[in-house]
């Protein structure tokens, strides 16, 4: 720790220097910088509360990213055509109880796309914190998993659909003439070129996920957009505590975008 | 050439369109095991479906499609465990593009007949050095000719070892410089006594190596025979028709 001890006491050294300054209220363009960064990065290490709330942002994105895309991608092929239209192979009290449960389950499939898209997420986050959970002690994180989650798998749903259906129907023959269930067919052959051609979609989901993910400050739970929003309420700074979280928001989506533009071309180089 | 039936089709009926579309209207047929049977008819008359149907990638509507004595119509039949002994084989070859020619070839073998990936390798490696591409294990489908690409679908088809192998046009799709080389592979596997139902335009491929050639029309079959037969001396007018139109 000494050295970050050293590298603060610097940051205190100048702020001695510029405090007549601030007291006289005659701060130049820089001091004034100078100024607003200090106070609401460095003081009392606050750039660390920042990092906490960037923490919580990732891991209630990252998470919410897995459930969006499992329950995505089975809302996805609840909702395809030949799963839409079953019939049931053979006359059997079974065969007919199993066509009519999947069709039932697609019908909800569809009714929950629309009932997700068609309402604010914030909404959304309010019912399952106060409504759903609201007499459970429950982490906030996990309620921030649930609800984004819950909501980004209706968008993931129509690309994951979209995707699927972008796959030539001859892919499907040739799994099956080959003797594959529908299942595997599914798995091995038509999913991976499905994700493929939604990655870009896919992509765009995500980042608009990580965004969302700020109104869980709404919740009370502390992710990066809240760390900032408390850290002005200590500091009275307008907008500097804002554009730190801003800033980093940008530093992960652009991340986030460049790995999967390199995951892009690499597969475009693999094959076709 | 052994006469027992491999394939039997009866009172064979496919609907499209809730009834609207009668693509087939009562096809009887037969196929025998080691036999050649080659499909030609104009387009529409209804020869994909009749194919298709006999591994069950369409429903039929009626009748029923018997495999080894076993109607494979029957809900109760696992579908895919007859599939897996009929090969099949597109006009627009449908290799999956995003595995090597080694696990296009190897998937199925795996998962279904429970081959170690050696084993499954090495079936795989013995046909593709019988159609020449063994030095292609590791390419990627669009790294391949047309050509190159039918004769890898036939034999990532028999892989499966399968007890038949259905071609639907596959050569249509082809430049006319690699028709050859498929219509090879198919006449080798004929020679080997595969028994084979093939839809084709190709009449020469027919003449030379079918046993007995079926021609359709409007979902019916409406006259069958010997290529010679069918080809020196037909006898239905359609037949007569089709034939001075394609054979020009
Ligand atoms: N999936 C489908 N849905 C609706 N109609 C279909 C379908 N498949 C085929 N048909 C129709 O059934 C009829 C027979 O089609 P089929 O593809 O079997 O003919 P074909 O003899 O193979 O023709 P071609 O030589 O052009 O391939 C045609 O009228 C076609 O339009
Ligand atoms: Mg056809």
């Amino acid at each position: 720790m000494s050295a970050a001890v050293e590298t603060v006491s610097i940051f205190e050294q100048w702020w001695l220097a510029i405090e007549p300054a601030v007291q006289a209220n005659t701060l130049n363009f820089w001091q004034t910088i100078y100024k607003e960064i200090y106070l609401n990065v460095i003081k009392d290490d606050r750039w660390l509360q920042y990092l906490k709330g960037l923490g919580v942002t990732l891991e209630v994105s990252f998470f919410a990213i897995l459930v969006g895309l499992l329950l995505g991608t089975v809302l996805a092929i609840l909702r395809l055509p030949q799963v839409q239209n079953v019939s049931a192979r053979g006359k059997g009290f079974f065969a007919q109880l199993g066509a009519g449960v999947v069709k039932l389950l697609s019908k909800f499939a569809g009714g929950y796309i629309n009932l997700i898209r068609g309402t604010p997420l914030l909404l959304q986050v309010l019912i399952i914190n106060f409504g759903i959970f609201g007499s459970i002690r429950i982490d906030k994180v996990i309620i921030g998993v649930i609800a984004c989650g819950l909501n980004s798998a209706a968008y993931v749903a129509e690309i994951v659909r979209g995707g699927i259906m972008s796959v030539e129907k001859g892919q499907t023959e040739a799994g099956r003439s080959l003797g594959l269930s529908s299942f595997s067919t599914m798995i091995y052959i038509i999913l991976p070129q499905a994700a493929k051609s939604a990655l870009p979609a896919m992509c765009n989901e995500f980042i608009s996920l990580i965004k969302e993910t700020s109104i869980l400050s709404y919740i009370a739970l502390t992710e990066l957009t809240k760390a900032g929003d408390y850290i002005r309420s200590r500091t009275y700074s307008a907008f500097t505590p804002y554009i730190v979280s801003g800033i980093l928001y940008l530093a992960v989506v652009l991340t986030l975008t460049w790995a999967i533009g390199k995951l892009e071309r690499r597969l475009r180089n693999s094959d076709h | 050439m052994t006469t027992d039936t491999i394939i039997s089709v009866k009172g064979l009926q496919k609907h499209f369109d809730d009834g609207k579309l009668k693509a087939l209207q009562g096809v009887d047929a037969d196929i025998r095991r080691g036999e050649v049977v080659v499909v030609i008819g104009p387009s529409g008359s209804g020869k994909s479906t009749f194919l298709r149907c006999l591994n069950l990638l369409e429903t039929p509507s009626a009748g029923t499609v018997s495999v080894e004595g076993v109607d494979i119509t029957d809900p109760k039949v696992n579908i895919n465990r007859h599939r897996e002994k009929m090969g099949m084989v597109f006009q627009h070859f449908n290799l999956f593009p995003h595995m090597t020619i080694l696990r296009n070839m190897t998937l199925a073998p795996m998962k279904l007949l429970k081959k170690s990936k050696a084993e499954a390798e090495q079936k795989a490696m013995e046909l593709l050095k019988r159609v020449g591409l063994a030095e292609r294990a590791n390419a990627y489908p669009s790294q391949l000719s047309g050509g190159q690409t039918q004769r890898i679908a036939i034999v990532r088809a028999l892989c499966m070892e399968p007890q038949v192998m259905l071609f639907d046009e596959p050569t249509s799709a082809l430049d006319p410089e690699m028709v050859g080389e498929v219509l090879d592979v198919m006449k080798q596997l004929a020679h080997e006594g595969m028994t084979m139902v093939v839809v084709t335009h190709e009449m020469g491929f027919a003449r030379e190596v079918a046993d007995r050639v079926l021609f359709m029309d409007e979902g019916k079959i409406v006259e069958e025979g010997t290529p010679q037969q069918i080809f020196e001396n037909p006898q239905h007018p359609r037949t007569q028709d089709f034939l001075a139109k394609v054979l020009v």
